[in-house]
C-alpha cells in the first residue's frame, strides 16, 4: 500500500523535475540542475533524496576548519562547514539517517520544518539525542516549501560550524522566478571554547564589548552637545546601571563571521551573468548574538521570502536578519561587475562579505563599517530620549530623505506616528532577581528597522514591510492569549522568560491541539532577542489580517510588544527559546506542550 | 483544481500510511527542565588588587581577593584583605567565608564569619566575627560592599567599599576607590578606637592585557581617625599614609 503510494509521488515528483528543468533550460542553458543551487564557484556537496525510501546520509564528526588562514577545530557534517546543502521537495517522505560521530551526544533540529515531534531533534524534549556512534532515522513528510536550515540542538555544539542551509522546492511552480540562486549562510565563528565564552560572559559583564563610550568618546560628546547635555545622557545610563553600547554579548572581539564559512578574507564567490535574476537565500546561522545588516551595495535587493515563506516582493537597500531567521532576495545585476554582499554585525565590529561577480576571482570595494550606534532611551522602555537633540536629528534626516523615494517616505510617517503612539504600560511584577529592567512602556517598533539602522538614508527593511503570499489558513480571531516577557540581567548573565530561568519552572508551557491564539512577547531587556517557536507558525500581527506573514523566528528590538497568531496543529512537546545559544543555555528557555483534549500529545492529526 | 486535490488525497495517503509507522510510535522523554545550563555552578577567584605600596618606609605588600563558588542566586563568597610588612616581619590577615544570596538584580545579601590574624616578630594574635553584609553594584555604576561585624566578644564594627570603573581608552580603566570603617566599642589590643577608624582613598589606573591580567600603577591615601589615629601614634606610626602603588589585578 504505502509502497504503491511512494511510486505514484515518485513518478508525479519525476514529471515535476521534468518540468522544471525545461523550464530552466529555455532560461540558460549552460547550468545543470542543482550546481544552480551550490555554495557558489567551489565543489560543494548538495544532498538530494536517494533511493525508493528518499534517504539522505549526514555524519557529524570533528574536523580541522581554516578560516582566513587560521586552524581551528569544527563539527562538521560530511566533513563540510557549513554542513552541506539539502534539497528536499515538496510531497516526499524523507529518510535522513544521522550517524554520530562525535564523542558526545549530537542532534539536528529541522528549523522551521513542520513535523511530527519526535522527529524534532531536541534533546531532552523531542528525543533523547544521538549517542556517540549511533545513528538516529529522522523520518517526516515533508509539507512545505521554502529556504530553511538545520542545526545542532546539543550543548554548544552550534557555535563550532554544525549548521547548514535546506532547500525545499515547492511542489507546484514557485511563484519566484530566478534564474539562479545561492545560499548565503552567514554565521560567527570563535577560535575559543565556546564554554570559555559563555563562562567569560558569566563573570565579567561585557567582556567582549571592545567599543565602550569612553574618556575620549566623552569629551567629543562635550564638543558636540555640551557639558550639561552630555553629562546628564552618561548618568543617566549610570544611574540605570546599564551601558548604552550593550550592543552584543559577543562580538569582533572572538569573532570572525562568516558567509558561507568563509571569512572576510577568503571572500566567498558567486557568479552572474549579466541581466539574470539572481536568488540569495540568506540564512543567519549565528550561534553567538550575532544580528546581521545585509546590503550589497548597488544592487536594490528584492525580499521574496521570509522564515521559508513567500512574501510580496519588497524593493529594499538593507535588511537586518536577526538569528535563525531566513531572508531570499532577488537582485538582477545590470552591470558586469563585481558587487560585495556585505553583512555588518549589529555592532559594528565585524563584518562578513563575499562577492556576487561575472567572473571567478573578481572582488568589490568593501564599505568601511559604519559607525556603532548607541542605546536609546527608548530602548529602555521610555517614553523621550533625554538626548532629545539626537531624536530631532534623526527624524530630520529621514525627512530630508522622505521625498527620495517612496520606502523612505512610509518610514519617516511610521516614525512620525510612533512619536505620538500610546505604548503599552508595564504590569507591577518585575520579575525578581533575574531581570535587570522591564519595559516601563513597550513599543510596536514594526516600522523601525532597528537600531543604527534607517537613518542613513538607505532604504531597509521593517517588520511592517512583510505581507504574505499565500493567505494563513485559520481564519478565526484568538480565542485566548498567552504574554510571556524577555527577562535578563546582564550583570549576572541570567537570561529568562518573565524572570524565571528553565530550571526554575515545574512544567511546560500548555497549548491547546488546535486552539487559535495570540501569542504575545515583551522585551523587557534593552538587546534584540530572536525568539524561535518550533512545530508551528507564528503569524506575526503587523496589520495584514490574513495575509500576516509566517515567522518561525521573530527578532524583538528592546521594549518592544509582538503579538502573534497561533493555530498549534501538530501535537507533541515543542522548544520556545532565545535563538542565542549563550541566552537559551542560560535559561531562556521553555517547552510549549500540545496536547488534545484528553491530554494526549501523541498521534499526529494534520487535518 | 484537479491537480491539487489529487496531491492532498496522495499526501493524506502518504501520512495516514507514515504515521503508522513503528517510528513514531516513538515516546518522547518525559518534560525535564533540567536540560539547559541555566543552573550551572562556577567558580571565580580574583585578585582585585595585588600590589607594593611604596610609603614611608613600611611599603606593605598588599593583597585583596574574593571570589565565589556557586549558582547564580545563591553562593558561597569568600574574601581575603590583608597586607604584609616587607621591611620587618609584620602583618595581618582578614579572612571571611560568607553564605551570599541575591535579593535583587544587582545585590547580595551575605552572612558568614570573619577571622582576623596579625602577627609581628614577637607575637600573633587573632578573633573571629559574625558578618552580615550586602554587596552588588550600585545605581551610578559604583561597586558597593559593606558589612556589620560582631566579634567574639561582642564588639560591633562595620566597613564600606566601594569602586568605580571607567574606561579611559578600551584598555586603559581609571578606578577610585573608598574604603572606611568604624566600630562602636573600643578594642585597643587592635589598635581600633570607637568611632570612625580610617578613610582610605585610592586611584588606580589599569591596562588590560587581557581582560583577566591587567598591571597597573596607583596612589593609596590612608588617614586613621580619633581614637585609632591615637593608638597609632602611640606605637610610633603615622596616622596618615600616602602611598605609590604598583600591582596587579588578576582573574578566573
Amino acid at each position: 500500500m504505502s509502497d504503491n503510494n511512494n511510486n505514484n509521488m515518485d513518478r508525479r515528483t519525476f514529471l515535476r523535475y521534468a518540468g522544471s528543468l525545461a523550464a530552466f533550460a529555455g532560461a540558460s542553458a549552460v547550468l545543470p540542475g542543482y550546481a544552480l543551487a551550490g555554495f557558489g564557484s567551489e565543489k560543494r556537496e548538495v544532498l538530494t533524496p536517494q533511493g525508493p525510501d528518499n534517504v539522505i546520509d549526514l555524519t557529524i564528526g570533528r574536523m580541522p576548519k581554516v578560516i582566513d588562514g587560521k586552524r581551528g577545530e569544527a563539527i562538521g557534517i560530511n566533513g563540510s562547514v557549513p554542513a552541506p546543502l539539502i534539497r528536499l521537495k515538496e510531497g516526499q517522505d524523507v529518510l535522513l539517517r544521522v550517524k554520530n560521530e562525535l564523542d558526545e551526544t549530537t542532534s539536528i533540529h529541522w528549523h522551521g520544518i513542520l513535523l511530527p515531534f519526535q522527529m524534532d531533534g531536541v534533546p531532552g524534549v523531542s528525543f533523547d539525542g544521538i549517542e556517540p556512534g549511533t545513528t538516529f532515522e529522522y523520518r517526516y513528510p515533508v509539507r512545505q516549501s521554502g529556504t530553511y536550515w538545520y542545526h545542532s540542538h546539543s550543548g554548544l555544539q552550534e557555535q563550532l560550524g554544525h549548521y547548514g542551509p535546506m532547500i525545499i522546492d515547492p511542489a507546484d511552480e514557485d511563484p519566484v522566478e530566478y534564474d539562479r540562486e545561492y545560499p548565503v549562510v552567514l554565521s560567527d565563528w570563535t577560535f575559543e571554547n565556546p564554554y570559555n565564552v559563555l563562562e567569560k560572559n558569566v563573570k565579567m559583564e561585557g567582556y567582549y564589548n571592545y567599543q565602550r563610550r569612553d574618556v575620549g568618546e566623552f569629551f567629543n560628546d562635550v564638543n558636540k552637545k555640551g557639558f550639561g547635555s552630555t553629562m546628564k545622557d552618561y548618568l543617566s545610563w549610570g544611574q540605570m546601571r546599564m551601558s548604552a553600547t550593550d550592543l552584543l554579548d559577543v562580538t569582533g572581539a572572538t569573532y570572525t563571521f562568516l558567509m558561507n564559512g568563509h571569512g572576510p578574507d577568503s571572500n566567498w564567490n558567486a557568479l552572474f551573468k549579466k541581466g539574470e535574476k539572481v536568488r540569495l537565500r540568506f540564512i543567519n546561522a549565528s550561534a553567538g548574538t550575532t544580528a546581521f545588516d545585509v546590503r550589497i551595495p548597488g544592487l536594490e535587493m528584492t525580499v521574496v521570502q521570509v522564515d521559508g515563506q513567500n512574501v510580496e516582493p519588497v524593493s529594499i537597500e538593507e535588511f537586518r536578519i536577526g538569528i535563525a531567521e531566513t531572508y531570499d532576495v532577488i537582485v538582477e545585476p545590470k552591470e558586469e561587475k563585481p558587487f560585495t554582499i556585505f553583512a555588518e554585525s549589529l555592532d559594528r565590529s565585524g563584518y562578513a562579505r563575499g562577492t556576487i561577480a561575472p567572473r571567478k576571482g573578481m572582488m568589490g570595494a568593501v564599505p568601511e563599517l559604519r559607525p556603532r550606534p548607541k542605546r536609546s532611551h527608548r530602548d529602555m522602555g521610555m517614553m523621550m530620549d533625554m538626548d532629545g537633540m539626537d531624536m530631532e536629528g534623526d527624524s530630520m534626516m529621514e525627512m530630508d530623505h522622505g521625498d527620495m523615494d517612496h520606502g523612505n517616505m512610509d518610514h519617516s510617517d511610521m516614525n512620525m506616528s510612533a512619536m505620538k503612539e500610546t505604548p503599552v504600560k508595564h504590569g507591577p511584577d518585575k520579575h525578581g532577581p533575574g531581570a535587570a529592567a522591564i519595559a516601563q512602556n513597550q513599543f510596536d517598533r514594526m516600522g523601525e528597522p532597528g537600531i543604527g539602522l534607517g537613518n542613513d538614508g538607505r532604504n531597509v527593511l521593517v517588520y511592517n514591510d512583510l505581507k504574505s503570499l499565500e493567505p494563513n489558513i485559520d481564519e478565526r480571531p484568538a480565542q485566548r492569549e498567552v504574554e510571556l516577557h524577555l527577562t535578563g540581567n546582564m550583570e549576572r548573565y541570567m537570561w529568562s522568560f518573565d524572570g524565571k530561568q528553565f530550571h526554575q519552572v515545574d512544567g511546560p508551557i500548555e497549548f491547546e491541539h488546535n486552539e487559535r491564539l495570540r501569542l504575545t512577547l515583551v522585551n523587557d531587556t534593552m538587546m534584540e532577542h530572536p525568539i524561535h517557536l518550533h512545530g508551528m507558525w507564528m503569524e506575526m500581527e503587523n496589520g495584514n489580517g490574513i495575509y500576516n506573514p509566517r515567522k518561525h523566528t521573530l527578532l524583538l528590538q528592546p521594549a518592544q510588544r509582538i503579538s502573534a497568531l497561533v493555530t498549534p496543529r501538530d501535537k507533541g512537546r515543542w522548544a520556545f527559546h532565545c535563538h542565542i545559544l549563550y541566552h537559551m543555555e542560560r535559561g531562556m528557555f521553555r517547552v510549549v506542550q500540545v496536547a488534545d483534549e484528553d491530554g494526549n500529545i501523541y498521534g499526529q492529526d494534520y487535518a | 483544481m484537479i491537480n491539487r486535490t489529487a496531491t492532498f488525497i496522495l499526501t493524506m495517503f502518504a501520512i495516514i500510511a507514515f504515521t503508522q509507522s513503528s517510528v513514531l510510535a516513538q515516546k518522547a522523554p518525559p518534560f525535564s527542565n533540567d536540560i539547559m545550563m541555566d543552573n550551572h555552578t562556577y567558580v571565580f577567584f580574583m585578585a582585585d588588587r595585588f600590589e607594593y605600596n611604596m610609603n614611608s618606609g613600611l611599603n606593605p605588600l598588599v593583597l585583596d581577593a574574593q571570589g565565589y563558588i556557586g549558582k547564580d542566586l545563591n553562593k558561597f563568597w569568600f574574601k581575603a584583605e590583608g597586607e604584609a610588612l616587607t621591611a620587618e616581619a609584620e602583618g595581618e590577615m582578614e579572612l571571611q567565608g560568607l553564605y551570599s544570596k541575591a535579593i535583587s538584580a544587582y545585590f547580595d545579601v551575605q552572612a558568614g564569619i570573619r577571622y582576623d590574624v596579625a602577627y609581628n616578630a614577637d607575637d600573633s594574635q587573632s578573633r573571629g566575627f559574625a558578618v552580615i553584609g550586602l554587596q552588588g553594584l550600585a545605581p551610578y555604576l559604583f561597586e558597593l560592599d559593606g558589612a556589620l561585624f560582631v566579634s567574639e566578644a561582642g564588639d560591633i564594627s562595620a566597613s564600606l567599599e566601594a569602586e568605580y570603573d571607567f574606561p579611559i581608552t578600551q584598555r586603559l580603566w581609571g578606578q577610585p576607590r573608598f574604603e572606611t570603617s568604624l566600630a562602636v566599642q573600643e578594642v585597643e589590643q587592635w589598635g581600633v578606637g570607637s568611632g570612625f577608624n580610617n578613610v582610605q582613598l585610592g586611584f588606580r589606573l589599569r591596562y588590560e592585557i587581557k581582560r583577566e591580567f591587567a598591571p597597573y600603577v596607583g596612589i593609596s591615601w590612608n588617614r586613621k581617625l580619633g581614637q585609632t589615629a591615637d593608638f597609632t601614634r602611640g606605637e610610633g606610626g603615622d596616622a596618615s599614609v600616602f602611598g605609590l602603588v604598583g600591582g596587579v589585578r588578576m582573574w578566573f
